[in-house]
């Protein structure tokens, strides 16, 4: 096995995922397999490939920028709307400020 | 007559005789939703006001003799993942339990704007990921042909509605095969067009890079008016192509005769005998209707699983950082302070794929694995793609099975996510491509009950004209049902 303990703990930090112990060990050997699968594409030999980094073929002049003009957009309501907490018009997070 | 089981033309016809309402169309399927449903389980929340209050504008205009747009009355059904204006909209997670949409997506306010009745949202995998719909957050949709097995997925909800007449036709989302596997599963036609052929804009991000939205129905003309309503260019996708979008169903009835079918050898090996068994017939269908059948070499494909994996899911845990708890969504009730509320509101709100698929893209693109995985796996998406463009100088359509085998049974892989992942083994490489795919029934297995089975067709980029002429020519010699 090549993924750690560690490393699934490392990466649900990096992640922002508090993993129970139960999470911790099922995830281990699932996520150590789908990688040692994922080992495979180290079979080619890339040195002399580009790596993709446009999806759409032809790359086509694209005229992908919409003018930049105001226009209406959401009420302060309806974007709070879904909002888990909000306060005096804004989304409600905990402090994260300590006061003197 | 049964109004549920009707195509856009014969809606079109009934409604503009004056021989059935709108409302009667949006009823009936609502009535065959309680009755159906409960064992289907195709829909997370139907929006019946919404349906009839277009359908009475539909009959308005329809008394008024006034002319009817494209969809007119037409009942239609939403994978939650595409967003609908004051509909809640749930991805299949539970971290968007509540999550009520201030906007439409274009795809759906294309829809409305050509008259189509949306009657719900539709079951899906949480955050599309995943191949049976198991991984919703909410309850597992049932594959109407046999309730004991998996619809497929991640759309498997919108396929499922269209195979049981719950819908006349549906949208769903494709990033490694998810629109074309449940449609083969299901034995319904499904299609995603070209990379950027259809506006994200309302799609809730899974993998920027591969994500599409696409049509499901029952015959293949259905699926051609629905795509030609949704594509286009849109200002509010950047990634939209500017390509102009043709008659789709003006393409339907052309010749299919001396077409080039490219048969490429690897999506032959590990798959079901019943499933080549009739991939070959429908191959033999084509050359019959005048098909040049060519064997063709797609030489990378035994790695397009592994590479999809990596992508998707680097993309993934990028996208999926916005459920933080702060701006909409669930939010844990308990917590120490804002990095433990960022970390309980993510572990109690996301399922077990989706948080594995989190940490294999975090890991993925974390610092000294970046370039082994991520960069690596870019490298073999350009040769993957390389190879269908090689190809596709000498045929003109790819002609595959959509899957290696029939629906499986529920529960039979949802703990070993590895064997799942290779459920999408003949339909990734177009995602990864960004070419365009169609999924059309191909008969069905000899047991009892008998399953459905698809065959794929992959096209050039912008060429769905082709795969829907193909695909209409095998519809129109009884390819769907054959035996």
């Amino acid at each position: 096995m090549a993924l750690t303990e560690k490393d699934v703990r490392y990466v649900a930090e990096l992640a922002h995922l508090e993993l129970s112990e139960a999470e911790v060990h099922k995830f281990l050997p699932q996520l150590d397999s789908i990688l040692q699968y994922v080992d495979k594409l180290n079979q080619l030999d890339t040195s002399r490939v580009d790596p993709m980094a446009q999806v759409t073929l032809p790359a086509t002049e694209n005229p992908s920028l919409r003018l930049d003009q105001p226009h209406a957009t959401f009420s302060q309501d309806v974007a709070l709307a879904n909002a888990p907490e909000r306060a005096a018009g804004c989304f409600k997070v905990p402090r994260v400020i300590e006061r003197e | 007559m049964d109004l549920t089981a009707l195509t856009i033309t014969e809606i079109r016809k009934l409604l503009t005789g004056k021989q059935v309402s709108a409302a009667e169309l949006v009823r009936a399927h609502l009535a065959n939703i309680d009755q159906k449903d409960k064992e289907v389980r195709s829909y997370l929340t139907l929006s019946p006001e919404r349906a009839l209050e277009q359908a009475g504008k539909i009959d308005r205009m329809v008394s008024a003799d006034e002319p009817l747009p494209r969809l007119a009355g037409v009942p239609t059904a939403v994978k939650d993942v595409i967003l609908t204006r004051g509909v809640r909209t749930t991805c299949g997670s539970k971290i968007l339990e509540n999550f009520i949409p201030p906007y439409d997506a274009t795809a759906t306010a294309r829809l409305e704007a050509a008259g189509a009745c949306v009657l719900g949202k539709t079951n899906c995998d949480e955050f599309a990921m995943g191949s049976s719909t198991e991984n919703s957050g909410y309850f597992t949709t049932r594959n109407p042909h046999d309730l004991t097995r998996v619809p497929g997925g991640s759309s498997g909800g919108s396929a499922a509605a269209v195979a049981a007449n719950l819908a006349t036709v549906s949208l769903g989302s494709d990033t490694g095969g998810s629109i074309r596997q449940p449609a083969g599963l299901c034995g319904v036609v499904g299609m995603m067009g070209t990379y950027g052929r259809v506006s994200r804009f309302g799609l809730v991000a899974f993998a920027s890079s591969l994500d599409h939205i696409g049509p499901f129905g029952r015959s293949v003309r259905d699926v051609a008016t629905v795509l030609e309503v949704i594509a286009g260019a849109d200002p509010q996708d950047s990634t939209c192509a500017h390509v102009p979008v043709p008659s789709y169903e003006a393409a339907l009835d052309r010749d299919v005769r001396g077409l080039k079918l490219g048969v490429p050898k690897e999506y032959f090996a590990g798959l079901s005998s019943e499933v080549g068994d009739n991939i070959q017939k429908g191959i033999d269908l084509l050359t019959k209707l005048g098909c040049q059948v060519e064997s063709i070499s797609l030489p990378h494909t035994d790695y397009a699983i592994a590479c999809y994996y990596i992508i998707a899911t680097a993309e993934a845990s990028a996208n999926l950082a916005r459920y933080d708890g702060v701006r909409y969504g669930f939010r844990s009730p308990a917590y120490a302070d804002l990095r433990d509320m960022y970390k309980k509101t993510r572990d109690q709100g996301f399922g077990a794929e989706v948080k594995r698929r989190i940490m294999l893209g975090t890991h993925a693109l974390s610092s000294g694995y970046y370039d082994a995985y991520y960069l690596k796996a870019q490298k073999v998406r350009s040769l993957i793609t390389r190879d269908f463009v090689e190809a596709f100088e000498e045929v003109d359509v790819i002609v595959t099975p959509t899957s290696p085998s029939p629906a499986f049974k529920l529960g039979e892989l949802v703990d070993d996510p590895l064997q799942m992942y290779l459920a999408d083994i003949y339909t990734v490489t177009a995602d990864l491509a960004g070419v365009p795919g169609i999924s059309i029934p191909c008969g069905k297995t000899k047991g009892t009950p008998p399953l459905p089975i698809g065959l794929q067709l992959l096209g050039k980029h912008f060429d769905e004209e082709r795969l829907l002429q193909a695909a209409h020519a095998f519809e129109r010699a009884g390819g769907f049902e054959i035996a």
